[in-house]
């Protein structure tokens, strides 16, 4: 058995073949599969600056306005020389502000009118709408497993050879009237842009970021054997460079409980009494934001890799999680009442991709009488579950563990289609068991 | 499953009656639907058994397979159907009203306005359930390729000359049906479900009789107790008295009437074939007739409660109101029926048995701008349907209470007058979050800036808010906004989360243009096959 080599060069040799193959290699496509913060972002603004510096014509497709700012912001501070167009859409205020700080951005919602530049970046959304130019050399796909197949369709004609990033575990692009007619057709067209790019090209090189520097060491292997099983990554840091306190002692009570349980361990879950309930559960959603104050009252602190000094966990660092769009609603609501503002409240198809130091997560099967296949998703629980730098408390009724051995997967088995693996049933347990061992009883 | 939804079935469950989801029709229903109720062979995939169809409830034609297993009797009964359907279709298709379209002049490029016929009315159909409209499609699909004598004099088998005619329409109609807000092929169950809440599960309210049993139970009985009787009463022959809505049979009325039925028949035929002379012949072939007479009635004993039903159902959705957009969709109903029937005299071929990635992304896409747009519809045509949106935090109802000029910073500024709302619920507002609401049946945009500090002079009830919208749009293109565009203090006005209209998608490729990353285009080396008819296989000649 050879040493494990230092993550640090595992990651650099992954990305040095990836860009050989997108500056030197002749496949039209290339795929790369990254697991949660992996240096996803890093890598696309890499390859992008070094095709530009190559003298290749590049565009850059996104999926979310956001997304698209984010990128151009770290493009433009690596680059702050580098000629970009931002296409944007003709709807008011179509871009961050930001943008108009930066010197080297052109903005524009007209392709025409970005002509020439070296990258142009925009949304799948707004790139489809272009028509009637000449195709680019290049182009980047950000986040392509969570595009769907259509808006490939729709964009592909632009460019002539792409690389393809994104996170496989994360939430499968959906649609929101049945398309279980194309299912198995290798062009589905609500199926990921991946899934269909790979059943007509499946001899494109793939690739796969082997580290994850956002996920604590703690996070790293319940999350890779959990959603990852057979394409395994590890933490960039290791047990004890990552470090949560307190500046405040614990009172007793169970928020604060398993506030320390979580700063111990990475892990901890906050399970209230079993019951039915709405889904909207005022109990737990009071929880919820009960942790979440006094995580901010207690003074959090944060030590990482990143300096010697411990940070102060402010509200910006702090995410709570939920599945519905009420639910997290509700959460902002009981938060305001306790007079917490700036912690991100969403739904997991909106905290994709993004990172924070703590997050707070109701369990997506908390009070439920049913699990459907909506909450076991297991690209719902990945994203909840790898949003985080130091730690995650879970917020959760009791009994999931039960609703999940009443509910098994029963999905109709569809030809032609690939079957996930591990299923959000299985990947609910492996979760539900880590979770356990650091459980913290509570009644409100 | 909405909250309002939830409580209509709990409030169902406690009066023992279900309860409305709406207060109009969300549907539309024309004046003579074909009803069709249709019976599938159990074991044997799309070997129908029986029919009944028509437009008169006090008149349905039956139509039986005595032998679902034999396959010319089978497409005997697809040619009485197609007799029995296409007169039907056709009676709309030369009814036309001039009408305009937008097309892309292919010289120019450019968008120019064509006169185009449409149909006036379309034909509806309506099955009793779900599993009808896949029924319609299965049918279509194993109607659609045959081939006729007059196609190829060659082909063995040839198919009754209109019946790959009818696999198209079926075809037509089975897809259409996926369309979210269409009326072109219902099913009685998803029309009443739409507008009734019931108190048992939503797999119960496939059942037809039962949920007949809780929209509209018999005098004094409980829905519930009513909806079991429907479900499980059986006669003294072990019958149901309510026989499933089909296409499936019940086991029961298959082990113990039709198969010992059929076998009689299967007897009769093969004794009429034995008959040694003229007088032998003529009296087997009345035990024939009569083995088929009693298949006949069997059949027609399990269909007719069903037909009832249906027709029973349709009573109960007339006597909503039809919702007033509910004619808009109808009219998309009407355009896609007229493309058909143009498609259909263009002498195109049948439809391919499997979309090319284009079309799928197509219809994908114009399903879910349809699904969106219905959702909006529905909301604003009906109260009841806005209280859900409401109770979810995506809608919402408040008095103006004050209006405040402002205007925009630019080089000529325009109105954007600063509306305060007084309401007492709940709608997820954030930063800047797009609000519409309906003037003269178009949508005016707000945006959401914050909540109005409360006023201490007022004593105002615990919960209500005060909501300040800036307005953006619709108000005209000078400086003092239109009359009438801007609202008023004391005016009530429902405001939505969610867009009135949709926005079609973009444009996609040309099918034949199809992306390398889809494959290329159809038909095209390595990926694709030009769709062929179905060869004949072993199979279909036993």
């Amino acid at each position: 058995m050879t040493a494990v080599p230092d993550p640090g060069a595992a990651a650099a040799r992954a990305t040095d073949a990836i860009l050989g193959d997108t500056l030197h290699g002749t496949a039209r496509g290339i795929v790369v599969d990254s697991p949660p913060g992996a240096g996803k972002s890093t890598l696309v603004v890499r390859a992008a600056l070094e095709l530009a510096a190559a003298g290749r014509p590049l565009m850059v497709v996104a999926q979310t306005n956001a997304q698209v700012d984010d990128l151009v912001v770290r493009l433009a501070e690596k680059a702050p020389e580098l000629p970009l167009g931002r296409l944007h859409s003709s709807d008011s205020d179509p871009y961050d502000k930001v943008l108009d700080g930066l010197d080297n951005v052109r903005k524009s919602a007209k392709a025409a009118d970005l002509a020439g530049l070296d990258v142009v970046i925009s949304t799948a959304a707004k790139w489809a709408h272009v028509k009637n130019v000449e195709p680019w050399g290049h182009a980047i796909v950000d986040e392509a497993y969570q595009m769907r197949s259509d808006a490939l369709l729709a964009v592909a004609g632009l460019f002539e050879r792409a690389l393809f990033v994104g996170d496989p575990g994360q939430l499968d692009p959906f649609s929101i009237v049945g398309a279980d007619q194309w299912a198995g057709l290798s062009y589905d067209p609500s199926a990921s842009a991946v899934s269909t790019l790979l059943a007509h090209n499946p001899e494109l090189p793939q690739h796969r970021l082997p580290v994850s520097w956002r996920l604590p060491a703690s996070a790293a292997p319940l999350v890779s054997d959990a959603f990852y099983p057979y394409t395994p990554f590890r933490s960039g840091t290791d047990h004890g460079e990552r470090r949560l306190s307190f500046g405040v002692p614990s009172d007793g009570s169970g928020p604060d409980r398993v506030l320390d349980e979580a700063a111990e361990s990475g892990w901890g879950l906050l399970e209230l009494p079993a019951r039915h309930t709405p889904r909207t559960d005022p109990e737990a959603v009071r929880a919820v934001a009960l942790v979440v104050r006094r995580l901010l009252d207690r003074g959090g602190a944060a030590t990482s890799e990143r300096g010697p000094e411990p940070v102060p966990v402010t509200a910006e660092r702090v995410a709570v999680g939920t599945a519905h769009r009420d639910q997290a609603a509700a959460v902002r609501a009981a938060l305001a009442e306790l007079g917490v503002t700036g912690v991100a409240v969403d739904t997991a198809n909106r905290l994709q991709g993004r990172e924070f130091d703590v997050t707070v997560v109701l369990h997506p099967l908390s009070g439920r009488p049913d699990a459907t296949a909506f909450h076991l998703e297991t690209g719902r629980l990945c994203v909840l579950a790898s949003r985080h730098r130091h730690a995650c408390v879970v917020v959760c009724r009791a009994g999931v563990a039960d609703l999940l051995d009443e509910h098994p997967s029963t999905e109709p088995v569809q030809l032609g289609v690939t079957v996930k693996f591990p299923d959000g049933w299985e990947a609910n347990h492996a979760v539900l068991a880590h979770l356990s061992e650091h459980r913290v009883h509570w009644a409100p | 499953m909405s909250l309002i939804s939830t409580l209509a079935r709990l409030e169902a469950v406690d009066s023992g009656r279900a309860q409305p989801l709406a207060t109009v029709r969300h549907r539309h229903l024309t004046d003579g639907p074909l009803v069709l109720v249709p019976l599938t062979t159990a074991g044997e995939a799309g070997a129908p058994l029986g029919a009944l169809v028509g437009t008169d409830r006090a008149a349905p034609r039956l139509l039986a397979v005595a032998q679902p297993r034999d396959r010319d009797l089978r497409f005997a009964f697809l040619a009485e159907l197609a007799e029995a359907v296409l007169p039907h279709i056709e009676s709309y298709a030369d009814v036309v009203e001039p009408a305009e379209r937008s097309e892309v002049d292919p010289g120019t490029g450019k968008k120019v306005k064509v006169e185009v016929e449409l149909c006036a009315d379309a034909a509806q159909l309506i099955v009793p359930s779900r599993a009808g409209i896949d029924f319609v499609r299965l049918l279509g699909r194993s109607m659609r390729f045959r081939r006729t004598a007059e196609d190829d004099p060659d082909t063995p088998y040839p198919a009754p000359a209109r019946v790959p005619l009818l696999g198209r329409w079926m075809t037509h109609y089975g897809e259409r049906a996926r369309v979210p807000g269409s009326s072109l092929l219902l099913a009685a169950t998803d029309l009443l479900n739409r507008h009734w809440a019931t108190g048992q599960s939503s797999l119960e309210d496939q059942h037809l009789g039962a949920l007949l049993a809780w929209v509209d139970p018999p005098d004094g009985e409980p829905g519930a107790a009513a909806a079991l009787r429907a479900e499980l009463e059986r006669d003294r022959d072990g019958q149901l008295v309510c026989p499933p809505a089909g296409p499936a049979t019940d086991p029961a009325f298959d082990n113990r009437l039709l198969a010992p039925a059929i076998e009689r028949y299967d007897r009769a035929r093969a004794a009429l074939a034995a008959a040694e002379d003229a007088l032998d012949a003529d009296t087997r072939l009345g035990e024939l007739s009569g083995a088929e007479r009693e298949i006949r009635s069997l059949l027609a004993g399990v269909l007719l409660p069903t037909w009832d039903a249906v027709w029973r159902g349709i009573d109960l959705l007339r006597e909503l109101p039809e919702g007033t957009r509910a004619e808009d969709r109808w009219t998309r109903d009407r355009w896609s029926f007229t493309a058909h029937r143009d498609r259909v005299r263009a002498g195109e071929p049948p439809q391919p048995r499997r979309d090319d990635a284009v079309t799928a992304a197509q219809k994908l896409a114009a399903r879910e701008t349809a699904q969106a747009q219905l959702d909006a519809q529905e909301a604003l045509d009906d109260p009841l349907v806005l209280a859900g949106r409401r109770l979810a935090g995506e809608a919402f109802i408040g008095e103006v209470t004050e209006v405040e000029m402002a205007y925009s910073e630019s080089k000529r500024p325009s109105p954007r007058p600063l509306v305060t709302v007084r309401t007492d619920e709940r709608p997820h507002l954030g930063e800047r979050t797009k609000v519409y609401r309906s003037l003269d049946g178009r949508p005016q945009t707000a945006e959401f800036v914050g909540y109005a500090t409360e006023d201490a002079g007022h004593a105002e009830p615990e919960g209500t808010v005060h909501l300040v919208l800036r307005i953006t749009d619709r108000m005209g293109r000078s400086k003092e906004p239109a009359p009438g565009s801007v609202p008023e203090p004391g005016d009530r006005i429902a405001w939505t989360l969610f867009e009135h209209d949709q926005r079609g998608g973009p444009k996609l490729p040309d099918p034949e243009d199809t992306p390398w990353t889809h494959g290329g285009p159809p038909g095209a080396a390595g990926g694709g096959h030009a769709e062929q008819p179905d060869p004949v296989t072993a199979e279909d000649i036993l």
